[in-house]
């Protein structure tokens, strides 16, 4: 768990509101290891999507730097931005996350598809993830036909099959109920650790950060507390009760 | 090729998980391809029962008595002209054309028909395809286009009997019918062809009119030796003959009375179709993109290329025009089956093709907006609005 595959150092992002410039990101820096899965809470407006946003390469800071896996976001165009992630990020939404006309399996399958890796050989992989998340049944279902939490798990296949570097989780248990919530993230948080990959979600849900590895506590666009220890975790996530 | 693969893919999974809502579309152009080709038939078969005896004429000019502002039935020239006219040098034939209407009578439907005083010889008189053309003279033998021996149900050797008002008295001639040529329709009627002293004798007139037998032509219709330019016959024309005025076929076409007029009508209608056609498919492919913004945030955020996204719409809008643009094209084949004869409609290729790229075209042009709104969609905004 030693190579860093995310940085961000001194983050900086300003809009103007009325007039007025706000900073959503106020001077924010933390790094993340490989196999590590992290989690950003923070009440609303406290720049936790603004965070992903950034760390997704779909918007611009105003200042400071991100290295995802050593590629500096900064510079890049959009083209490059594109192709990263593709490549390099895996993503999964609060809801509508899936291609409604694709099946589940054609929806993980897409990922190889635009990274040009959906060969021969690669062609079992999407049925095998799916599998190993329980939908072995649902392969051909399109999403419509899926619940909320069998639609998440294909997310989350579809954010792992092309071996990202950064999987980036915003909400993913937002539309689900608790008991769904709770087996959604504990499946992701045993994938991101057996690949060895980079997670970072941003929930509001407390309760979901008993499966992280840590958690940045945000506010007012600062990171305000950083949760390390298993029993800060645990009591944090048991706070709620 | 990778990013046109993709398209390609999310394109047809999309059109075949959505076939019935993509086939109603389809449907809609396959309407309005139904209601252009249809327009366009209409067209070429208004313009062909107008002009088809004008335009098949073997012939390159046409000479009208001078300010008849090339109008047929204004312009009646001098016997004697015919002849100034085939003294010109350059001038290989020069045919004189009586144009009046009579009435075929059948014992069910009287057939009214265009009543064409030519020439056997000459330009003027349209190949036989059946039979043999008149003899000269009071011959009282008629050659009749198709048109008229379909409809009157007439063929070589018949006898037809033919209705004419002369002075205030209707005039009763019996004609036997010798040969039959291709359609030669004029002014919307089928065309039959008599010797010009026949057609002195049987056609309409007053009673002035009745008291000089000499056939007064209202045009000459002229052709060119080979080799020579058809300006230089015209200019000579127009130096060595006095009180004349020479047209080509297409003016005298378009100075058929109501002629421009109606093919203007008519190419409105197809226009306003057209665009009624392209209006419709964008306001179609418009709401199909509204509803799709997140999706399409979806896939941009995950590394789709803006190529992509935009190729998949342009192959969705080709595919539903072309498909919409056959079934089109199909059901007016199977309509123009069924369709009676009396309804002026031709199928002419090139008219036909013309429109069927017209409407090929439209689904891009009424897309095109909606293309342009899918490529511009912020995958950070689309994602923001769930």
């Amino acid at each position: 768990m030693d190579q860093v595959v995310l940085e961000v150092h001194d983050l900086v992002k300003t809009f103007t509101v009325d007039g007025v410039p706000v900073n959503a990101i106020d001077h924010v820096s933390f790094s993340v290891c490989a196999g590590e899965f992290v989690a950003v809470v923070g009440p609303s407006g406290s720049g936790k999507t603004t965070l992903l946003s950034i760390l997704a390469a779909l918007l611009v800071p105003t200042s400071g730097r991100v290295l995802i896996d050593g590629h500096e976001l900064s510079g890049m165009g959009e083209r490059e931005r594109v192709r990263l992630r593709r490549s390099r990020i895996g993503f999964t939404f609060q809801s509508n996350n899936l291609i409604p006309y694709l099946s589940a399996q054609e929806n993980v399958e897409f990922m190889l598809r635009l990274n040009g890796i959906h060969t021969q050989k690669d062609s079992a992989r999407p049925a095998q993830l799916l599998g190993r998340l329980g939908l072995e049944r649902r392969l051909h279902s399109l999403p419509a036909q899926l619940s909320g939490g069998e639609q998440q798990r294909v997310a989350i296949a579809r954010a792992l099959i092309h071996e990202p570097a950064l999987v980036l989780a915003d909400e993913p248990t937002a539309a689900l109920d608790t008991q769904r919530a709770f087996q959604v993230v504990e499946t992701f948080a045993s994938l991101i650790h057996e690949q060895n990959r980079t997670g970072l979600m941003v929930t509001h849900d407390l309760r979901m950060c008993r499966y992280v590895d840590r958690v940045l506590q945000m506010q007012d666009g600062r990171l305000v507390r950083e949760y390390v220890t298993r029993q800060d975790i645990d009591e944090l996530a048991d706070a709620v009760h | 090729m990778r990013a046109f693969l993709l398209a390609f893919y999310l394109a047809f999974k999309e059109i075949w998980r959505n076939r019935g809502r993509f086939f109603l579309v389809s449907l809609v152009i396959a309407l309005i391809t139904l209601l252009v080709l249809f327009i366009a038939a209409l067209g070429e078969g208004l313009a062909n029962g107008n002009r088809e005896y004008i335009a098949n004429l073997d012939a390159q000019l046409v000479v009208f008595r001078e300010k008849s502002d090339y109008i047929i039935s204004a312009s009646r020239l001098e016997p004697i002209t015919v002849r100034a006219i085939r003294r010109v040098d350059g001038v290989d034939a020069a045919g004189p054309i009586f144009t009046s209407t009579t009435e075929i009578q059948d014992p069910e439907t009287p057939l009214k028909v265009s009543l064409l005083g030519v020439e056997a010889d000459q330009p003027g008189m349209p190949p036989i395809t059946q039979g043999r053309a008149f003899r000269g003279g009071d011959s009282r033998e008629v050659v009749i286009d198709t048109n008229a021996a379909s409809r009157g149900n007439i063929a070589v050797g018949d006898e037809l009997r033919i209705r004419s008002v002369q002075g205030t008295d209707d005039q009763f001639f019996n004609l036997r019918v010798v040969g039959i040529t291709g359609a030669q329709s004029y002014l919307f009627q089928p065309s039959v062809f008599v010797a010009p002293s026949t057609w002195e004798h049987i056609r309409p007139q007053s009673e002035a009119e009745l008291k000089d037998d000499t056939p007064i032509p209202n045009i000459v219709a002229v052709r060119g030796k080979p080799g020579v330019p058809v300006d230089l016959v015209r200019a000579r024309l127009m130096m060595q003959v006095s009180g004349i005025e020479v047209a080509d076929l297409p003016t005298t076409i378009s100075n058929i009375p109501g002629y421009s007029a109606q093919q203007a009508t008519v190419q409105t209608q197809a226009f306003f179709t057209l665009l009624i056609g392209i209006l419709v498919i964008g306001g179609f492919f418009q709401i199909q993109v509204l509803q799709k913004v997140p999706q399409i945030g979806v896939l941009k955020a995950i590394g789709s290329s803006n190529s992509v996204v935009g190729t998949a719409s342009v192959i969705q809008i080709i595919v539903v025009t072309a498909v919409g643009v056959a079934v089109g094209a199909g059901l007016t084949y199977g309509f123009s089956l069924i369709f009676p004869p009396n309804i002026p409609l031709v199928f002419n290729g090139a008219r036909s093709v013309l429109a069927v790229l017209a409407l090929l075209m439209i689904g891009p042009m009424g897309g095109l907006v909606s293309v342009i709104y899918a490529v511009r969609i912020e995958p950070l905004k689309a994602l923001r609005l769930q």
